[in-house]
């Protein structure tokens, strides 16, 4: 039965979207942080989506999330001879994480996962409408 | 008998797992709306239809013949759902699905009667 593949396949969805929002929530939470274990500004992440083909034939593919890379971008370079972590010029380096990127991957995050919540309460209830069949 | 009774509700039958099977793949274009390079895929589904009531009795209908959807905005990432699109198409779907076990449940239930008499 194919309808039950839906909900293999909206979790997947619902999984990989809420990694996202969590990689999200991880950098919004260190836009600040100046100073992580290694004693380097923190790096944003950002993960990274894969479709997975199905086993056999042709048929829907899930998501997966294949990775969490870090941003290489350089840091922000704000001037505060005071700080304790300043350089020899004053500059403190900030963590790369963007804000407002991240608040609009916050939203996307959300409304996909959104949609898949939708797809599977579709599907749940089709199913139990074909359960009724011939009643 | 029972041949007769399959033939008879066959139609309905086949279009009930078309609509499935499209349900399926329609939600799988949704769960890869952010993936990058991800191809949104769909089937015609008169084509698919017409091919599995013409193939022979007892024989199983081919597999519908996936096609990529041609998008309207493509998106820089080389991923080509438009949710939109895809949400309307969705909807769409579970409509004519409801429509379809509508229509084989008034079947099952006009043969009923006429056994029942």
């Amino acid at each position: 039965m194919s309808l039950f593949n839906i909900f293999d396949v909206a979790s997947s969805a619902m999984a990989a979207q809420s990694e996202r929002l969590n990689v999200t929530a991880s950098n919004i939470a260190n836009a600040d942080s100046v100073a992580g274990p290694d004693g380097q500004a923190y790096r944003a992440k950002q993960v990274v989506f894969q479709a997975v083909p199905p086993d056999a034939g042709n048929g829907p593919a899930k998501v997966r999330v294949a990775g969490v890379v870090e941003d290489n971008a350089p840091g922000r370079r704000v001037f505060d001879p005071k700080h304790p972590l300043a350089d020899g010029q004053g500059y403190v380096t900030m963590p790369n994480v963007s804000i407002v990127d991240e608040m609009v991957n916050m939203l996307s995050a959300s409304r996909s996962y959104q949609s898949s919540v939708e797809v599977m309460n579709t599907a749940k209830s089709l199913l139990q409408k074909t359960l009724t069949l011939g009643s | 008998m029972i041949d007769r009774l399959d033939e008879f509700m066959r139609f309905q039958t086949e279009a009930l797992k078309l609509r499935s099977t499209r349900q399926e793949l329609l939600a799988g274009n949704v769960a890869n709306a952010d993936t990058p390079s991800y191809k949104a895929v769909d089937f015609d589904f008169g084509k698919a239809l017409a091919a599995a009531t013409t193939t022979k009795a007892g024989t199983p209908a081919p597999a519908p013949e996936l096609l990529y959807r041609e998008p309207a905005q493509a998106s820089l990432d080389g991923n080509t759902v438009e949710m939109d699109a895809e949400r309307a198409k969705f909807a769409d779907n579970t409509v004519r699905y409801e429509a379809a076990l509508k229509f084989l449940n008034a079947q099952l239930k006009t043969m009923l009667s006429a056994l029942q008499g």
